[in-house]
């Protein structure tokens, strides 16, 4: 199941255990040579159908409404293709109407500007700390580790209010740097926790046998941590990109002018009025929803592996 | 208005890209100076007085630069005045003020640069290399330790020296500390109301049981949707996938639309209701005269109806944990599949030989091989629930009469709707140590730690 193009190292391959399938087929023959009878298979299959029919039917009504005209909206039909089905909406939100451009564009534009900085960032303040975490005792270690666990146990909710005075007062409402701020407060620390817990996975022979044929400490960093932490880093920059691309509490406090607004706030603009704007709001839903859920489907075992390695590692 | 146009693009591109080049600029600077500090050695004693004099006037101005930002952002603004610091803190200020107004306007960025540059690159030059076995270290956590204090460490003081103000709407320019507002802070925590009508015990003990009834249903279903798909059979890739799906669709757009389901007469469960309701109506009109079979239809007809979904408290809560539950199985099945998937098949044989049942086998093989996937996950599943208010936001905003707010939720009504800073400060940190003794008490028990940091 491996995929090209992000082929994960050898050394984290053995790590994830997210990643176990090719055992899994082993033991899948196995099973069926033990064999279930066929009704329990009905029963196991049918019990999956109907779990499967309570996940998606939400997100199908998601769908159903974004195909309704404006003049069906508030209707109590519970027809997935409703009659008279149009792409009105979707049109309206991707050209717009004639005197009103859409803002649907701009809000993409900020969410994917103010993500991809903050995962930028994230990486960019926690990647080396992760590494001396990993591998030094230094006074002070056994502090920021304990420190850092605490983080992951009390996120940014707590530190709202001084942050938010803190934005205030620095002239950083409604900016790309207050924002990108404050969603590093998570970032960061998550970073350095998941990127360690990738380290540590990392066997030290590699770096000892670089050092004792003379390589010094920078020289091992750069020519086999680097390219081994490549995959990891790309983990903790989705991760990182998906918790604030999906942000919206925090983002109303701080961006309230509408051209600074992020797709979760503008997606809220238009629920507020219900009867006219549901059928926009599902349309949005569903442009916005369509590609988030491919990547993170496509990437879901490498965000997996990564938050196991970060929190859940025994 | 509202458009995405070029111009737009640009300016907020610039703003970024400059923000960006900023943090690495002053990364590299400082990585720089620490560069210099640990591995290097002066050759002279004239070399080590230069060095050591750079450095120290580097790091002094380090510290004025942070204590004029402390000062800014109001942390020690009162201190500043009462020990008459002004003069002080604002040093680095009044010397860029005066650097910027001889030299004209880029270049006195780029000769400062460069000044810098020159001071380093002398440091270098008259000094020798020395091994350094920490040093590394410390070069390596640097950015994070600037990244940390700057957001957390800081953030944290300013909210224990907020807990002791009394901060509020009408005091947020200047608002004054003392030990007097702290205590009132806090006893009004436990006495008073902690947003507009719902008291702290209250609120606590919703939080409570909206942890504890979540967590166990994400658990219990995702360890059995794990059960099933735990096994060779045709379409489970596609089964898994779209079990993933709830966990995969941002929350944000599925927290709205199930909030939208709740509606009294156009959402889905009320619809649902309705037609149920009215089927037991047709039944009970087609079964006159059946005694028992009449009865009960006529009964059923009554008792199932459309439900006040936003008015009423219970059903409001309960619409929050269904939304909340169905978000959150998915996580749980995937870790604990991926648990499954650790335990090797030959524990199952064996007990099978010993004449083992499926249940005696689930008690005895799985629950406990599963342990050491399912204690972290819950420790961190029940954090996440306690803190996590986004559904309650956004599908029922607290309502109705704040009955379906949890600590967090009101917290931030506290802070953004009733602006009581000093209070929200104080409340911040009540629940803080709450989560703290939990955790603490958790890992006690369970040592889910061990293994963690090692």
């Amino acid at each position: 199941m491996r995929r090209e193009g992000f082929s994960l190292s050898a050394v984290e391959v053995a790590a994830a255990p997210a990643r176990a399938w090719p055992r899994l087929r082993v033991q899948a023959l196995f099973r069926r040579a033990r064999g279930d009878s066929p009704v329990k298979r009905l029963l196991i299959h049918m019990a999956l159908w109907a779990a499967c029919l309570v996940a998606v039917y939400p997100v199908l009504r998601v769908v159903t409404i974004s195909l309704r005209p404006a003049n069906k909206l508030l209707t109590t039909s519970l027809a997935i293709i409703p009659e008279d089905a149009t792409l009105t909406n979707y049109i309206e939100l991707l050209v717009g109407r004639a005197g009103r451009p859409t803002e649907f564009y701009l809000w993409i534009w900020n969410s994917l500007l103010i993500t991809v900085t903050t995962a930028t960032v994230g990486l960019l303040l926690s990647a080396t700390a992760a590494y001396a975490f990993s591998r030094f005792r230094f006074p002070g270690r056994n502090a920021g580790l304990i420190f850092l666990l605490s983080t992951q146990m009390f996120p940014a909710a707590m530190l709202l209010l001084p942050l938010f005075i803190m934005i205030a007062r620095l002239n950083l409402i409604n900016s790309y740097l207050g924002i990108v701020i404050a969603y590093s407060v998570t970032a960061v620390p998550f970073s350095i926790w998941m990127l360690k817990g990738y380290y540590d996975t990392i066997p030290r022979d590699l770096e000892e046998a670089a050092l004792i044929d003379g390589a010094s400490r920078l020289g091992v960093l750069w020519h086999i941590i680097r390219p081994l932490s490549t995959p990891a880093l790309a983990i903790a920059f989705l991760f990182n990109f998906m918790s604030s691309w999906n942000e919206y509490i925090v983002a109303r406090i701080i961006l309230n002018k509408r051209e600074m607004y992020t797709w979760p706030l503008g997606l809220w603009t238009f629920t507020e009025q219900y009867t006219v704007l549901w059928g926009k709001f599902a349309a949005a839903s569903i442009l916005v929803a369509v590609p988030v859920t491919l990547l993170f489907l496509y990437s879901s075992r490498w965000l997996l592996s990564g938050l196991t390695l970060g929190g859940v590692k025994e | 208005m509202g458009a995405l146009t070029p111009p737009i693009i640009i300016r907020s591109l610039s703003q970024v890209l400059g923000f960006i080049l900023a943090i690495a600029l002053i990364i590299l600077l400082l990585e720089g100076y620490a560069y210099l500090l640990f591995f290097r050695r002066p050759r002279t004693l004239a070399a080590a007085v230069f060095a050591r004099s750079v450095q120290v006037g580097l790091a002094g101005l380090l510290i004025l630069v942070t204590l004029r930002f402390l000062e800014r952002i109001g942390l020690i603004t009162d201190l500043v005045a009462a020990l008459r610091l002004a003069p002080l803190t604002t040093l680095p200020e009044r010397l860029w003020a005066a650097w910027a107004a001889a030299v004209p306007a880029p270049w006195h960025f780029i000769l400062l640069g460069a000044l810098v540059l020159t001071l380093e690159a002398m440091i270098y030059l008259t000094s020798e290399p020395r091994p350094s076995r920490l040093g590394l270290a410390y070069v390596l956590i640097l950015p994070a330790l600037l990244g940390i204090s700057l957001l957390i460490a800081i953030p944290f003081l300013f909210e224990v020296r907020l807990a002791f103000s009394n901060m509020a709407m009408y005091t947020a320019q200047n608002p004054e500390f003392g030990l007097r507002y702290g205590i009132e802070n806090f006893v009004k925590v436990f006495t008073g109301p902690v947003a507009k009508d719902a008291t702290f015990f209250e609120v606590f003990g919703r939080t409570v049981l909206w942890t504890v009834i979540n967590v166990s249903l994400h658990i219990t279903g995702g360890l059995i949707l794990a059960l099933l798909l735990h096994r060779p059979m045709r379409l489970r890739g596609l089964y898994r996938t779209i079990l993933i799906l709830p966990w995969a669709v941002p929350s944000t757009i599925t927290a709205m639309a199930w909030r939208n389901e709740f509606d009294y007469r156009y959402g889905f469960f009320n619809i649902m209701l309705r037609n149920l309701q009215q089927f037991f109506t047709d039944l009970t009109a087609q079964t006159q005269g059946l005694p028992l079979i009449y009865d009960l239809f006529a009964w059923l007809s009554q008792a199932v109806h459309p439900v006040p979904w936003r008015q009423d408290p219970t059903w409001a809560f309960i619409s929050v944990v269904m939304t909340n539950v169905w978000l959150g199985i998915p996580f749980m099945m995937v870790v604990i599949l991926g648990g499954l998937q650790s335990i090797s098949q030959e524990y199952y044989e064996a007990a099978e030989i010993d004449g083992a049942n499926k249940w005696q086998q689930f008690r005895h093989i799985t629950l406990p091989l599963l342990r050491p996937v399912l204690v972290p996950a819950t420790i961190l599943g029940t954090v996440w629930t306690f803190n996590r208010f986004e559904v309650i936001f956004l599908v029922t905003q607290g309502g109705p009469q704040e009955k379906t707010d949890i600590l967090v939720s009101s917290l931030y009504k506290a802070i953004f709707q009733f602006y009581r800073y000093g209070f929200s400060a104080a409340f911040a940190l009540v629940i803080f140590l709450i989560l703290l003794l939990w955790s603490i008490f958790y890992l006690r028990i369970t040592r889910g730690l061990r293994g963690v940091y090692e």
